[in-house]
């Protein structure tokens, strides 16, 4: 059938066609919907989807189901991949038994995104993990299925790469719809076989060699794939490119009214070498259109001086290393080389001046109570931020966030400030955030006998990517009835002796525990324990 | 770029309802047997910051994207975020503009807005979409679908009533799909 899909969606769609069975991962943007709307569909097509604490435990949750057997999915934006890659290098070691398909969303321009402007593609040719980049939502359902088949022939992880404007684009998209067979969910089996499952030198060495080798023998399955495909055209001007750009580069070259040849890329790796040679090889000029970091161009500049070392090689030269890539951006490198003018793209400029509308807190947001209160009472503090809605405490009117690091490093940072100096700290952290990276920097602190005063904004739920269920709540990804962790008890059993459970609506309460927990001389923590407004209005509408 | 495709943004706050407006115009198209792509963000923008949308259809559409100055529409849930991405207009860009604003910080008044949005020579369509609809459905969310009738109507957006229609019906939740042909009908009559 055909259907509007966002690519997270057509991601699903491939998925299932596949006969994936089991699904985890951990929600960021733009690849959330992925586990969000698989959880919908989940049950009656007898699939198996969850969240996990992090995209480290959900990876290993999915080796473990892939070494049962089963084929999986897991899903992450860009961060998530550093945090799971202590498991993922020596999963290309030991391999897959069930296929697995890992989604990594890139964010070029950090829309929704603050740490870095990662360039996931490193970590292909690092952990040496065969990897796909689709353009559009067609591709997102095509690449899936294929790269489920890569997995299953050759037992390697596959990486979906995507990027935000592939991820959260829409089009009309071909596919086998898959009748809910409300079959039960499928179980697998583990068959023992360490030699195969585990790392151990010298073992560990002969799997490089294992892997080197099945590397080499999916580059030979990239060589003949459709994915690397060609426009052909007998122009000397040549264009190799990967992921959404090829739509950016297609629309350029209209409006230019230029027929160019183009090699588009659906492997970023093993590339196909041959079939880039091939296409390199009666070429005059060449523009490689990539986002952000030239991995590309670097490889292509390797491959001529064998085969056309007169070839004149285009890139970053002529595209910006920072920001996602546009029409505009290649047509106008595209001009240069072809020797076009181009017209001025921002007709109008007004020079407004208008404040610019910064994410903020929610009508009824819990956290209202919280920074106002915390900037009036100890105004003087250094507040270590973190990742999700508390991120808007660097905004105005608050302005109360002097570091942001990654998922969990509030806490860490804080520690060492407070080793550091005899400056007051507090880290401010979510309920989510807690559970996924804020258990052993409290640990730490503890252990190694700092004070921080640290703030967990328990909101009962992971609100920024849109909601999703975390340890707290008692409630799993598809719905079951859960054992509701309690934030307090886990800090207890760290050896936290200062622990204070409110509600912030409370001002008075919420100051006077700031107060006298700043004053300690070890670690303390305050769980401000209040409902998400939205969740709450939502919750009151049903 | 392409002029025969049609080159829409979409622009206002998060949560006023830009991706449910995105969907029935990305439908429409389809039920038009036109291609269509479009682009949309979601997360840490969706915060009650500025958020922006693409759509494109016409015969074929590679990219999602709308580069600058060659939008044919600009229709902007909200007043000040209008005047934002007016800066994006070419000559030829029309701008719908919803007369509502939601407060910002250092923003400058209304009246100044307006008369700032009127100075961009470009063709200028102010409409109380939010307004009408509280008055005149008790609800505000929907002057979504009052813009989407209002740029049927003043033929702003190159689709047809019954296209919209059988988008709306394929799109939106059956519980509320009355409401929301209703403020597709008041734009389209208004």
């Amino acid at each position: 059938m055909k259907k509007i899909l966002l690519g997270n969606e057509a991601i699903i769609q491939g998925a299932l066609s596949a006969g994936v069975s089991y699904v985890s991962g951990y929600p960021g943007c733009p690849s959330a919907e992925i586990g969000d709307d698989f959880a919908k569909i989940a049950a009656k097509n007898g699939v198996y989807v969850e969240w996990a604490t992090n995209e480290k435990v959900g990876l290993e949750s999915a080796i473990g189901a892939s070494f049962s057997g089963l084929k999986s999915l897991v899903n992450m934006k860009s961060f998530g991949i550093n945090v799971c890659s202590d498991s993922l290098l020596p999963l290309a070691y030991t391999g897959t038994k069930g296929a697995m398909v890992i989604v990594v969303a890139d964010d070029p321009s950090c829309w929704s995104s603050a740490q870095t402007e990662q360039n996931t593609r490193a970590y292909s040719q690092f952990g040496h993990i065969p990897t796909l980049e689709p353009a559009d939502p067609q591709e997102c359902y095509d690449f899936t299925k294929l790269a489920f088949e890569i997995s299953e022939k050759f037992n390697t992880p596959v990486i979906l790469h995507t990027t935000t404007r592939v991820n959260h684009q829409k089009m009309p998209v071909l596919y086998e719809e898959i009748r809910n067979p409300n079959i039960e969910i499928r179980k697998g089996e583990f068959v023992k076989d360490p030699h195969r499952f585990t790392t151990m030198p010298p073992r560990t060495l002969e799997q490089k060699k294992e892997l080197l080798e099945k590397i080499k023998k999916i580059q030979t399955f990239a060589e003949k794939s459709k994915v690397n495909k060609i426009d052909l055209s007998k122009n000397k001007v040549g264009i190799v490119v990967s992921g959404v750009s090829y739509l950016h580069v297609k629309e350029a070259l209209e409006e230019l009214k230029l027929n160019l040849p183009i090699l588009k890329l659906g492997f970023f790796y093993p590339l196909p070498e041959e079939k880039i040679k091939k296409f390199i090889k009666p070429l005059k000029k060449l523009l490689v259109v990539e986002e952000l970091d030239n991995y590309l161009e670097r490889e292509i500049n390797v491959l001529t001086r064998s085969i056309n070392p007169k070839l004149q090689i285009f890139g970053k030269n002529l595209l910006p290393v920072i920001g996602e890539l546009n029409t505009e951006k290649i047509y106008i490198a595209l001009a240069k080389i072809t020797g076009r003018k181009f017209p001025e793209f921002k007709i109008k400029n007004l020079k407004l001046k208008i404040p610019n509308r910064t994410a903020r807190l929610c009508e009824g947001c819990p956290y209202w109570y919280v920074f106002p209160t915390l900037k009036r009472v100890a105004p003087d503090a250094i507040f270590t931020g973190d990742i999700g809605c508390n991120m808007i405490a660097g905004f105005a009117p608050h302005n109360i966030q002097d570091t942001l690091f990654s998922m969990g490093a509030s806490l860490g940072i804080a520690h060492g400030v407070s080793k550091s100096t005899n400056q007051k700290v507090i880290s401010i952290m979510g309920d989510g955030t807690f559970f996924h990276a804020g258990i052993s920097p409290l640990l730490n602190a503890v252990y190694n006998k700092s004070k921080p005063l640290m703030i967990i904004l328990d909101n009962r739920i992971t609100a920024m990517t849109g909601h999703q269920q975390n340890p707290g709540m008692g409630k799993t990804l598809m719905g079951e009835v859960t054992t509701e962790v309690s934030i307090e008890e886990i800090a207890r059993a760290c050896g936290v002796k200062n622990v204070k459970v409110l509600d912030p609506i409370n001002i008075k309460e919420l100051e006077s525990t700031v107060k006298e927990f700043l004053a300690k001389d070890e670690v303390s923590l305050i769980i401000c324990k209040r409902i998400c407004a939205l969740l709450e209005r939502r919750q009151a509408k049903k | 770029m392409n002029n025969k495709t049609f080159n829409l943004i979409l622009t206002g706050v998060g949560g006023q309802g830009i991706i449910t407006l995105l969907q029935v115009i990305d439908e429409a198209a389809v039920v038009e047997g036109l291609d269509v792509k479009s682009s949309e963000l979601h997360g840490l923008s969706q915060r009650g910051g500025s958020v922006e949308a693409h759509v494109r259809f016409g015969k074929k559409v590679y990219s999602p994207m709308v580069s600058n100055g060659q939008a044919d529409l600009i229709l902007a849930l909200e007043t000040l975020e209008g005047l934002r991405e007016s800066a994006k207009a070419g000559k030829q860009t029309k701008l719908l503009v919803n007369e509502y604003i939601l407060p910002l910080m250092g923003a400058p008044a209304k009246e100044e807005i307006i008369k700032q949005l009127k100075a961009t020579q470009n063709d200028l369509y102010l409409v109380p979409a939010s307004a009408d609809c509280r008055e005149k459905l008790q609800n505000e969310v929907v002057c979504t679908l009052y813009m989407v009738g209002y740029s049927v109507a003043k033929k702003l957006m190159p689709l047809k009533k019954e296209s919209v229609l059988t988008a709306i019906k394929n799109v939106i939740p059956e519980k509320y799909l009355d409401l929301n042909i209703k403020a597709f009908e008041l734009g389209y009559n208004g």
